[in-house]
């Protein structure tokens, strides 16, 4: 049993629904007030839905819409930084466009996603338009095509508003890794957005965007979507196709999503996932609409989750995460037992040998997978007398510090005689790792976990201490060895900034379960009261 | 050399538009240094591989008194697939620089590979043609290496599971080399794909990257140590050259680059089990410098053993130099290189099922071995069985032409002899003229039967090989066809003595020498068309008759 909870900060109550028979877990609602918002506390709505019911009924133009972002944007940019790259004329251009198309009358001028907004992580190429991975070697370089994730969003109708902020090439967990800018956090403009996904978070945080793309490797999206308070979802490893997205470690690297409310995030799923042909490691399996299986609140029986097995992680509970986190944790696992489920203790023994596994295996990964940033065909290219130098000075003034140890981590890894002992074992280890989740997931149909072991911290506090950002990514890298989708929905606040700072739940579930993942997020974010996840810059009018 | 030695290069052009095209220009400090195996401008025209000249016959038998030679062969095989090994790229010998190029060849950020799978269906059936075990589960590995030719800093390549290992291959050496059959092991062959190339200026100042050939995909074969001289060496490298032309999966085109020989010597005493340091030998374009580099790389480690010099040998790698006839050190080795080979995370292993293999495996055509040993069955000597299974166009044209009823010698001799000569001029292959098999066999019957002489024959051969049509058609629209009625040639014999009374009455005082001349006047009179034999005798009979 963990220890008994420390519920102060606890802020859950909940709606029609009677105290369960069982309780493993206390909730409490000693609570403090929820943040102050211009929004009506409540569950959270489909942005994406309103904007194509507007669209369609005449209501508002694409234009008005974007317009309407683009001047929160404009408002909430200078001290956010979210966007390395902004794309608004030709936004505003496609807006323009998509309305000339309905009102001609045109047949399906509103696609799935017409007159969506959507931040692209800049690691993810697009046509026409600057992708840089956050990195200097990289500095003005445009591809020549569109990730297929970015494409499949554009045909779908989305508008590419721009390109946000990274950990260079995704390596990092607080987007102070960057090139270009510090991003900040839009609940707290001293604390970091979490990372690599960090701009793409905070877009969306800042509704500056309607969704957003990110990329997990060891927990790049589900971290930062819990510092800022929104969806974040990492599918399954071969869900999206990786096809644009600059590697860092291939074998662990995912395209992820980002939205203000599950069933956001279920739609650009639906939207971006399935088999792509320039991608091999691209799984066929069929592409459900993800949207189909989330009742509204309404609708919802009283116990929806009954019959669910949930297994709370043991190990992430312990030692090294912050009380307040693992209250708000506790919390939503009381709150889930409430919907019906049954949540059970689990522990996953391998769980600690996952974090120096997953950094040998990215390392190494990540070393040959940067060996074509090398100054000679595109990108960033140091005059110099031998070739050997412009490798050298390339990369040298090319790359930033995190990169670079990282690739002297992997290369060394890899090298003749060290490769057993580092990169073998790590694969063993990572075998242990999937082998304890395989084995859980038979039991459980759900595995919930913090998404990180605290809540944003201040900018600056771990740049110098890469193992203790390092360490922040217990939560989450596990996932990614055993290539599993997780879900992060935010569950509650911890004290800290002008209004307290989010927490969100990590869901784990078996492979291409995402629409299990999603149906559960869903009923948990619209049966959550008295929070909104809308963060104090908004309110600042 | 200067390889590393390059300066200021300016031009980041990188591709910024969909046109994916860009030439970097780097500047070495240093003049050129030679690239590989293959020279980049190759315009001679396929050459017929053949054996090694008698020239170096001698080289061969040098003086290798208590040593012997240990020589084992890399070699890297280009497939003939329509795209590359994982883009759809084209690749076209010759093309305009960096005008076959995609993002993905390229390295492009966010590319990824995808297998073409007729690279593992040519490396599953030259797999099976050196008989070898074929791996069901086998996976692709990164070598990685920076050099500028190599786009994405590494090679994709197989590193501990090849998809095929533990063959051989059976040869027969040529007979002008005292001939005999050889076997050697085939240690392993795998798929990877080629990097592209570096052209230097003529003034040394500056290079250039063309990745045409970026992402092109190679067969490695990896021999045993197996042989021990020069010829078998390079009769080794011919029987590979046969063996991927029979199969249809490269041209190997030793002058394109499709097909590049690296070759490891060494030597030790005679009776001693370890190996000798080894020297790797690149630069050879032909089988006859492989030979020739290969004897002088042997009598160059020998003499150094024998003057006391065994030190000097080093692992490194040289050059042949067909101008001096010698090897040049081009780089020593420093330790192995560390390649830091991990398995490619893009790309799926490659499984494969016994139904695929089987499907594969009756596909194959009959290989250079079986027909040489169908050949000789015949009773074709073995001067004649090498000559027709060396190239399969030839083989493939003899086997039809037997198939439609011609005698085994009979065709052959016509092939070896007035065809080979034929293409040998005319700078074609067997199958580029117009002569079909079933009219060769046509041929050889109508003078088997004796409609036309074998001088007629000749005459008909060269109409049709150049021309094309049928040996019936050329026989009746030139009115060819033999003259075997006695009396007809022997009227023609009696016109020619009547004209001709002072060489009758030379030969009667005992010049007999002349029955030649008179021979020859009656053939002319009946333009080539009277039966020889049947001409002689009636004249013999017309010259002594008092």
């Amino acid at each position: 049993m963990p220890p008994p909870l420390q519920a102060h900060r606890l802020l859950i109550s909940h709606r029609r629904l009677p105290t369960p028979a069982r309780r493993r877990f206390t909730a409490v609602s000693s609570l403090q007030s929820a943040p102050a918002t211009t929004l009506a506390p409540g569950p959270a709505t489909s942005s994406i839905l309103s904007i194509r019911e507007s669209l369609l009924s005449g209501e508002r133009t694409a234009a008005d819409i974007t317009s309407e972002y683009l001047s929160r944007l404009r408002r909430t940019e200078p001290s956010v930084r979210s966007f390395i790259h902004v794309a608004d004329a030709a936004a505003e251009r496609e807006a323009e466009e998509l309305d000339r198309r309905i009102a001609s009358g045109e047949k399906d001028a509103v696609g799935p996603l017409a007159g969506v907004l959507v931040g692209v992580k800049d690691n993810l190429c697009t046509k026409n338009m600057p992708s840089t991975g956050g990195s200097r070697i990289l500095d003005g370089y445009r591809p020549a095509y569109d990730a297929t994730a970015v494409r499949r969003l554009r045909e779908a109708g989305a508008i590419v508003v721009g390109k946000t902020n990274l950990d260079e090439f995704g390596m990092g967990s607080t987007t102070e890794g960057s090139a270009f800018q510090v991003t900040t956090n839009p609940w707290d403009d001293s604390r970091v957005p979490g990372g690599s996904s960090g701009g793409s978070a905070s877009a969306v945080s800042a509704r500056q965007c309607v969704v957003s793309l990110g990329s997990d490797t060891g927990g790049s999206v589900r971290q930062p979507a819990s510092f800022c308070g929104v969806v974040g979802l990492k599918p399954t490893y071969g869900r999206v196709s990786r096809f644009g997205l600059m590697a860092y470690a291939s074998s662990l690297d995912v395209v992820g999503c980002f939205g203000s409310s599950v069933f956001d995030t279920a739609t650009i799923l639906s939207v971006v996932a399935g088999h792509d042909k320039m991608d091999s490691t691209s799984s066929s399996q069929d592409v459900p609409d993800y949207t189909s299986k989330l009742v509204s609140l309404d609708l919802l029986e009283s116990k929806p989750l009954n019959g669910l097995r949930i297994g709370i992680i043991q190990e992430t509970l312990g030692e090294g995460v912050d009380t307040g986190v693992v209250s708000s944790i506790k919390g939503a696992a009381s709150h889930l037992e409430q919907l019906g489920s049954v949540v059970d203790e689990v522990s996953l023994p391998s769980f600690s040998l996952g974090l120096p596994a997953y950094y040998i295996l990215a390392s190494s990964e990540a070393s040959s997978n940067l060996s074509r940033y090398d100054g000679i065909r595109y990108g960033r290219q140091v005059s110099a007398n031998d070739l050997n130098e412009i490798y050298g000075e390339s990369r040298a003034s090319g790359l930033g510090h995190e990169v670079k140890m990282r690739i002297l981590m992997g290369t060394y890894a890899l090298s003749a005689g060290y490769y057993d002992a580092y990169y073998k074992r790590a694969q063993q280890v990572r075998t242990l790792v999937k082998e304890s989740f395989k084995n859980a997931l038979e039991k459980y149909d759900i595995l919930i976990s913090p998404a990180a072991p605290s809540a944003a911290y201040k900018i600056g506090e771990k740049i110098n201490d890469p193992l203790a950002m390092y360490a922040g990514d217990i939560m989450t890298v596990n996932v990614n060895l055993a290539g599993l989708p997780a879900l992060v929905v935010p569950c509650g606040f911890v004290e800290g900034g002008p209004v307290g700072l989010p927490v969100g739940l990590q869901m784990i579930g078996s492979p291409f379960s995402e629409g299990s993942l999603l149906r559960v997020g869903h009923i948990f974010e619209q049966t959550l009261q008295n929070f909104s996840f809308v963060p104090p810059l908004l309110a600042e009018r | 050399m200067a390889l590393t030695l390059l300066r200021g290069m300016r031009t980041p052009v990188s591709l910024r538009s969909n046109t994916g095209l860009f030439f970097n220009v780097l500047r070495p400090r240093l003049s050129h240094f030679t690239t590989r195996a293959e020279s980049a401008h190759a315009t001679e025209p396929k050459a017929v591989p053949k054996s090694i000249q008698l020239a170096t016959k001698e080289a061969a038998e040098q003086k290798t008194q208590g040593f012997e030679a240990i020589i084992g062969i890399e070699t890297h095989v280009q497939l003939s697939t329509v795209t590359k090994a994982f883009c759809s790229c084209p690749y076209d010998y010759g093309s305009q620089p960096n005008s076959t190029i995609c993002p993905t060849c390229m390295g492009h950020p966010g590319t990824l590979p995808v297998l073409n799978e007729k690279v593992v269906e040519c490396a599953v059936k030259l797999g099976l043609a050196l008989n070898c075990e074929i791996s069901m589960t086998s996976k692709f590995d990164r070598k990685q290496y920076f050099y500028p030719d190599l786009p994405k800093g590494y090679q994709i390549s197989q590193f501990d599971i090849p998809i095929a290992k533990k063959g051989y291959v059976d040869l027969d050496l040529p007979v002008e080399f005292g001939g005999g059959h050889r076997k050697f092991g085939i240690t392993r062959v795998h798929m990877e794909e080629d990097a592209g190339k570096l052209l230097h200026s003529e003034s040394g100042s500056y290079s250039q990257v063309d990745l045409n050939r970026a992402g092109v995909p190679l067969l490695e074969i990896v021999s045993e140590p197996d042989m021990r001289t020069g010829i078998e060496a390079a009769e080794y490298g011919a029987e590979l050259q046969r063996i991927v032309r029979y199969l249809g999966v490269s041209n190997g085109n030793m002058q394109e680059g499709s097909l590049r020989c690296d070759v490891n010597v060494s030597v030790r005493p005679v009776g001693q089990s370890e190996f000798g340091t080894k020297v790797e030998i690149k630069n050879m374009n032909s089988f006859s410098e492989i030979n020739r580099a290969i004897d002088y790389e042997i009598s160059r480690q020998i003499m150094l053993h024998k003057e006391g010099q065994a030190d000097q040998i080093v692992q490194e790698t040289r050059l042949w130099d067909e101008s001096s006839q010698k090897t040049f050190t081009m780089r020593k080795k420093e330790g192995l290189a560390d390649y830091r080979y991990f398995p490619e995370p893009d790309l799926p292993e490659v499984v494969l099922t016994t139904d695929y293999i089987d499907e594969i495996s009756k596909s194959m055509p009959e290989l250079p071995e079986a027909k040489r040993r169908r050949y000789e069955n015949m009773g074709l000597s073995m001067q004649d069985v090498l000559f027709l299974a060396n190239d399969d166009n030839v083989a493939h044209f003899f086997d039809s032409t037997l198939e439609h009823g011609a005698d085994a010698k009979l065709a052959c001799n016509w092939i070896m002899s007035d065809i080979a000569a034929y293409l040998k001029n005319e700078k074609l292959s067997i199958h580029e003229t117009k002569l079909t098999p079933l009219e060769l066999s046509e041929l050889i019957a109508s003078i088997k039967n004796g409609t036309i002489s074998g001088k007629i024959g000749k005459e008909i051969l060269f109409e049709l090989i150049a021309k094309g049509g049928t040996v019936k058609g050329v026989i009746e629209e030139k009115d060819l066809v033999q003259i075997a009625d006695p009396a007809a040639i022997e009227a023609m014999v009696d016109k020619v003595i009547a004209d001709n009374p002072k060489q009758l009455e030379q030969y009667r005082a005992g010049k007999t020498k002349l029955q030649g001349f008179f021979a020859g006047q009656v053939m002319k009179t009946s333009k080539g068309k009277a039966n020889p034999v049947l001409l002689n005798k009636i004249l013999g009979e017309k010259l002594n008759a008092k």
